[in-house]
């Protein structure tokens, strides 16, 4: 069999299975081919680590409850070797147990819950609390007068008070009395607002939950404050001072109950690793549905942990990213320095925008070949040269932030994410190119290698691009074929068209 | 911008790039086969070996400790060429024209002292003139004294004739003359120009400079319509032969002609370019097809050569009237 044979009939498989996987998990499982309406789901993956004592261990988190428009899509546990159950509190809570007999090592436990606001609305009402006035010594009772007094003057109510208060904290420019209550409070900031708020006499709660940003690993736990004025709740961030809620901010408990409870362990800790997907709701949901019943849902992208996920989502793309580079060089003649270092420049762009990215490449290109050519009049031996051009490409990216943030572009800071030896090898090859071949060759491949790293970014960042990906990985499998049957592609490209344009006949 | 349509260069039989890297490269060339082309000193021995005529090796310096035996082989020679055995695009050439005992002066009449061609020796071993930078190994032959017959087509360089051997038979040639715009060096893209060769007898039919035509030399004058390259039947011979010795399916081989010792081979090359075909107005997938469609292909040079001669020969002359 001929190899133009067998690379036909590979690749039709290829594709064939591809696009076949592709139409039964939109047939069968209802996966939408277009993003259509889309929603941001947010996966939040609760770690609970904790360091075990003798004896029994008994762990209970406080589950969330949907609250505010946000929808709880899916929820999963992680617990090897413990006793698990979910409880009811006596208020109705939900409450997650971990139980076991004796522990020896630090351990983890996971709670994996998927979530994303339906809509947009407010906490709504809540049993207001009784107020407990503190207990003070003398002076700081006195500085607490005065501080209240001091609030109750300028406010028109409870809100205004503690937006008052509050603003006061964040701009950093307290009087003599508050000042004194956080210097000598041992209870945090909050307890100290909390304090003022009871001895003002006005009936405040604690909203907990987690500030939603995409790819964190190590979140911590955010706490809102939130005050009565006699007919409604106005819920303050103490990080801002603003009234509202944020918009990125997922409730998790509204009132003063304690989240995690670790009885038999020390030094216990709650993070959160957060990854956002913007998909349609309808394929979560149908994810949801079918999960427990089809095998290639357990084989997904979606059975995988969060944090993985996360990273599976760039490298996915970087097969579209392949494919336009490959384009540009069979179909169109485009030549690029180095195969595919387009692919990672444009991976560092989704990181830093296109422009800015633009920007940064060219500079620290730029400045790193007028370095550089200092450096072959030493005549220095290969891996020396190398490695003194990443030396001056981390050299030149720590200026250029230094500089830019002291400007006040703090756009130029994404520098980080380009490539620094991907930079310091495009450099080099440039550098060589310059001398041997003139500057005019440099242009030709800097710019091939600038246009397609462009072009990839674009095409990774198409919504249906990044939809379909990640989604539909197998559609990977059809590249694959795609790119087999490029790879035996003799026609012409399309540059050649231009190089080999006087044959034509009427031009002799 | 004027283009030329995809189905017109397929009609007049172009090769384009992907085709020569998939149908010619790809399966004529075995990879393994590539260090010997890529290497000039491989080349020349393996030459030597198959009784080819190439520019005669006086010596060969490997590591730096060996400059100092520079003195001994130079011993005698009144004029030689340095240069590096995987040197790329012409660099790193040391052409010592004449010498007076220790003062050895280049082509274009500087003056060198030993030390000098020391130090060049040393930069060829360091790698400075080979791709990428890597160490190489530095060559001293003998200088070609070009003939006479080319000196009116090129400026301040050596011309050069590439010649495309497909399974052994010489399909088209072109000589390469350097101009002013090139720096003395024989390469299209930096502006030398290509002088396409009538199969059968050695004389030109078209030449360009930059993609376009041309009629004479842009710095010497001279009209390249009455360019007959001598010892024609002897160069295709080489380039032919050079088929049994590399076993590469497809390669340019670039040769060169000495007034006394006639057609030497310089180097060869596995990926050689697709310019030919501008310069001689005429597609090589053409001509690599009618040879693919020969009932046997030959084992002697000779009748390979008689092969090409018969097929291709006789091209029409492209120069304009002026």
């Amino acid at each position: 069999m001929s190899s133009r044979i067998q690379i036909v009939l590979v690749a039709g498989i290829l594709i064939a299975i591809g696009l076949g996987l592709t139409l039964y998990k939109r047939i069968e499982l209802g996966f939408p081919l277009l993003p259509g309406e889309r929603q941001d789901v947010w996966t939040l993956e609760s770690k609970i680590s904790f360091k075990p004592k003798d004896g029994p261990v008994e762990i209970s988190m406080l589950m969330p409850e949907p609250r505010a428009g946000w929808v709880l899509l899916d929820e999963h546990f992680a617990s090897s070797g413990f006793g698990f159950s979910v409880s009811q509190t006596e208020d109705g809570a939900r409450q997650a147990r971990w139980t076991r007999q004796s522990l020896e090592r630090p351990t983890t436990l996971y709670y994996k819950l998927q979530t994303y606001r339906a809509e947009t609305m407010g906490l709504g009402p809540s049993p207001v609390p009784e107020i407990i006035p503190p207990e003070l010594t003398d002076d700081r009772r006195a500085a607490m007068e005065r501080v209240v007094a001091k609030l109750r003057e300028r406010s028109s109510g409870p809100a205004s008070f503690t937006s008052l208060l509050l603003q006061q904290l964040v701009n950093d420019n307290l009087d003599q009395d508050t000042a004194f209550l956080f210097a000598s409070y041992r209870a945090g900031r909050l307890g100290v607002i909390m304090d003022v708020l009871a001895f003002a006499g006005i009936p405040a709660q604690r909203v907990k939950g987690v500030f939603l940003e995409d790819g964190r690993r190590r979140q911590q736990m955010s706490t809102l404050v939130e005050v009565f004025d006699g007919e409604g709740w106005h819920l303050f961030d103490p990080g801002t001072a603003r009234e509202g809620l944020p918009e990125n901010f997922f409730v998790w408990e509204r009132g003063e109950r304690f989240i995690l409870d670790v009885i038999g362990g020390e030094s216990s800790q709650l993070e959160f690793a957060l990854v956002k997907n913007t998909l349609p709701v309808k394929t979560v949901l149908s994810l949801e549905q079918e999960a427990g019943d089809k095998l290639m849902l357990d084989f997904s992208i979606y059975a995988l942990p969060v944090e993985q996920q996360g990273m599976f989502k760039g490298l996915l793309l970087i097969p579209v990213g392949a494919l336009v580079v490959v384009l540009l060089r069979v179909l169109v003649g485009i030549r690029t320095s180095g195969t595919f270092m387009p692919i990672l420049i444009a991976l560092a762009f989704i990181q830093t925008t296109l422009l800015t990215g633009l920007v940064i490449f060219l500079l620290v290109v730029g400045a790193g070949l007028w370095i550089r050519s200092y450096l072959s009049h030493l005549n220095l031996l290969l891996v020396a040269r190398i490695t003194a051009v990443v030396i001056l490409v981390i050299l030149l990216m720590a200026a250029l932030s230094i500089v830019s943030y002291k400007l006040g572009f703090n756009q130029a800071l994404t520098v980080t994410y380009l490539p620094t030896i991907i930079l310091s090898w495009t450099v080099e090859r440039m550098s060589i190119l310059w001398e041997e071949e003139g500057p005019h060759e440099v242009l030709i491949q800097g710019g091939g290698s600038l246009l397609a790293a462009v072009l990839a970014y674009l095409a990774m960042t198409l919504d249906l691009v990044e939809h379909l990906t990640f989604n539909f990985p197998e559609l990977m499998i059809s590249l694959m074929g795609v790119v087999l049957l490029l790879g035996k592609y003799t026609g012409y490209r399309l540059s050649e068209l231009y190089r080999f344009r006087y044959l034509r006949k009427d031009w002799q | 911008m004027k283009f030329i349509s995809p189905w017109e260069l397929r009609k007049l039989g172009v090769l384009g790039m992907n085709s020569r890297n998939v149908d010619y490269i790809g399966r004529r060339n075995p990879r393994r086969l590539f260090p010997l082309v890529d290497n000039k000193l491989k080349t020349k021995r393996i030459a030597q070996e198959h009784g080819l005529n190439v520019p005669e090796l006086y010596g060969v310096i490997e590591i730096q400790h060996e400059i100092q035996d520079l003195e001994r082989i130079l011993e005698g020679l009144n004029c030689f060429v340095i240069k590096p055995a995987q040197g790329s695009g012409g660099k790193g050439i040391l052409v010592v024209s004449e010498r007076n005992g220790h003062a050895f002066t280049k082509s274009s009449g500087a003056v060198l002292n030993l030390r000098d061609v020391k130090r060049h020796t040393s930069n060829i071993l360091s790698g400075l003139y080979s791709l990428g930078g890597r160490p190489d190994v530095a060559m001293i032959e003998d200088m070609i004294v070009f003939d006479p017959v080319l000196s009116h087509y090129s400026y301040e360089g050596v011309p050069d004739i590439r010649v495309i051997v497909y399974r052994g038979y010489p399909v088209m040639a072109m000589i390469r003359c350097a101009t002013h715009a090139s720096d003395g060096k024989a390469n299209l893209h930096q502006g030398a120009v290509g002088v396409g060769l009538d199969i059968e007898t050695g004389r030109s039919v078209c030449a360009v400079q930059n993609n376009m035509r041309v009629n004479r030399h842009p710095d010497t004058g001279y009209g390249f319509e009455d360019l007959q390259l001598p010892h024609w039947e002897q160069l295709l011979l080489l380039a032919s032969g050079c088929y049994e010795m590399t076993g590469l399916g497809y390669f340019g081989a670039d040769i060169v002609l000495d007034r006394y010792r006639g057609p030497m081979i310089l180097e060869l090359n596995a990926r050689p370019g697709l310019a030919i075909q501008i310069a001689n107005q005429v597609g090589l997938a053409k001509r690599l097809k009618a040879i693919d469609r020969l009932e046997s292909t030959s084992d002697s040079a000779e009748e390979r050569v008689a092969v090409v001669r018969r097929l291709f020969g006789h091209q029409d002359t492209l120069f304009r009237d002026n």
